[in-house]
């Protein structure tokens, strides 16, 4: 088990192992989030019932909610490769934490922005100083600190130390967020799914949110992916086996 | 099918605006997010592509060179 995990570790770490198994992967993740984004946005959009209170303006959840998921679930990638950074000095962890800043402030922006234009028709305003939106916020400065202290230094380490400090730190404003709309009054309605218990919400509508999740996680490995290999050819760039693959390139 | 037709689609009894604003964001955001590194691997190619047939190149003229003396 150990000598098991120690090459696992091994292997991750190798970032020609991973180029090769992650091109193997990619198209096969690539065809599957697709096909559960269409379907789910079709059938968010086109099929599912409308609300009861808030009519058609609830659709915008199909991406709001899966936007903000993955915001925070990427939080966590990356402040653990910022740890393992940090730690073990390893070079992929690296890597994936400078990779997974972008995408992740992307998404926090997201869902920043589908939520104020559903703030609009729901609550009659874009924006609210409210607990929830207002440590969303600061989540998607967190990520913007991180890459513009990641580029920050001309000594590459120097870049990736204090990013990966500052990713740590961050973690404080995660559990804030989940908890933000049980600890504050809020105008951001308190979570529709609950692992824990049966969900709120009717099956009609849950199925489409439930394949969109699944469909943005698929999103957000293929854009790790993405990232991180072009991240490796870049870094890599005077080994062998790139030159190899770059010459063999028409 | 919740709605009878494409106008009662595109307008969502009035919120058609705010939904359809957010979902092209949404995939703007998705197409840019996923050209983004492709573009940048395509020219991290095509820039090592030319040093490396450039060093190849001078490599050969320092050999030719060499051979004529």
């Amino acid at each position: 088990m150990w000598s098991f995990l120690k090459k696992l570790y091994h292997k991750l770490g190798s970032p020609r192992w991973f180029y090769d198994i992650s091109g193997k992967w990619l198209p096969w993740l690539a065809l599957v989030c697709a096909g559960l984004l269409i379907t789910g946005v079709v059938w968010g959009l086109a099929f599912a019932p409308a609300d009861f209170k808030q009519g058609n303006s609830y659709r915008i959840i199909y991406i709001h909610v899966p936007a903000s998921f993955i915001a925070l679930a990427g939080y966590y990638i990356m402040a653990v490769a910022g740890a393992v950074t940090l730690i073990w000095r390893m070079k992929m962890a690296d890597v994936v934490m400078r990779s997974c800043a972008p995408i992740g402030a992307a998404m926090t922006f997201l869902a920043l922005v589908t939520g104020a234009i559903w703030g609009k028709p729901t609550w009659g305003t874009w924006w609210v100083w409210d607990a929830r939106i207002t440590s969303m916020l600061v989540l998607f400065f967190l990520y913007l600190g991180v890459i513009a202290l990641s580029e920050a230094f001309t000594n590459r380490d120097a870049g990736s130390k204090a990013s990966a400090v500052l990713a740590l730190v961050g973690t404080v404003n995660i559990p804030i967020i989940y908890k933000s709309v049980d600890w504050w009054y809020s105008l951001h309605q308190p979570a529709t799914l609950k692992i824990t218990e049966e969900s709120t919400m009717h099956p009609d509508m849950l199925y489409p949110l439930l394949i969109m999740i699944s469909g943005f996680y698929l999103l957000y490995a293929v854009l790790l992916i993405l990232n991180v290999r072009t991240e490796i050819l870049s870094r890599e760039h005077r080994t062998k086996w790139v030159k190899a693959l770059v010459l063999a390139r028409p | 099918m919740q709605f009878d037709n494409l106008a009662d689609f595109l307008q969502m009894s009035g919120h058609g605006v705010y939904v359809w604003s957010a979902y092209i964001i949404v995939t703007i955001t998705i197409v840019y997010l996923v050209w983004s590194p492709l573009a940048r691997k395509r020219r991290i190619i095509t820039e090592q592509q030319r040093r490396l047939r450039r060093e190849e190149y001078e490599a050969q003229q320092k050999a030719g060179s060499s051979t004529s003396i």
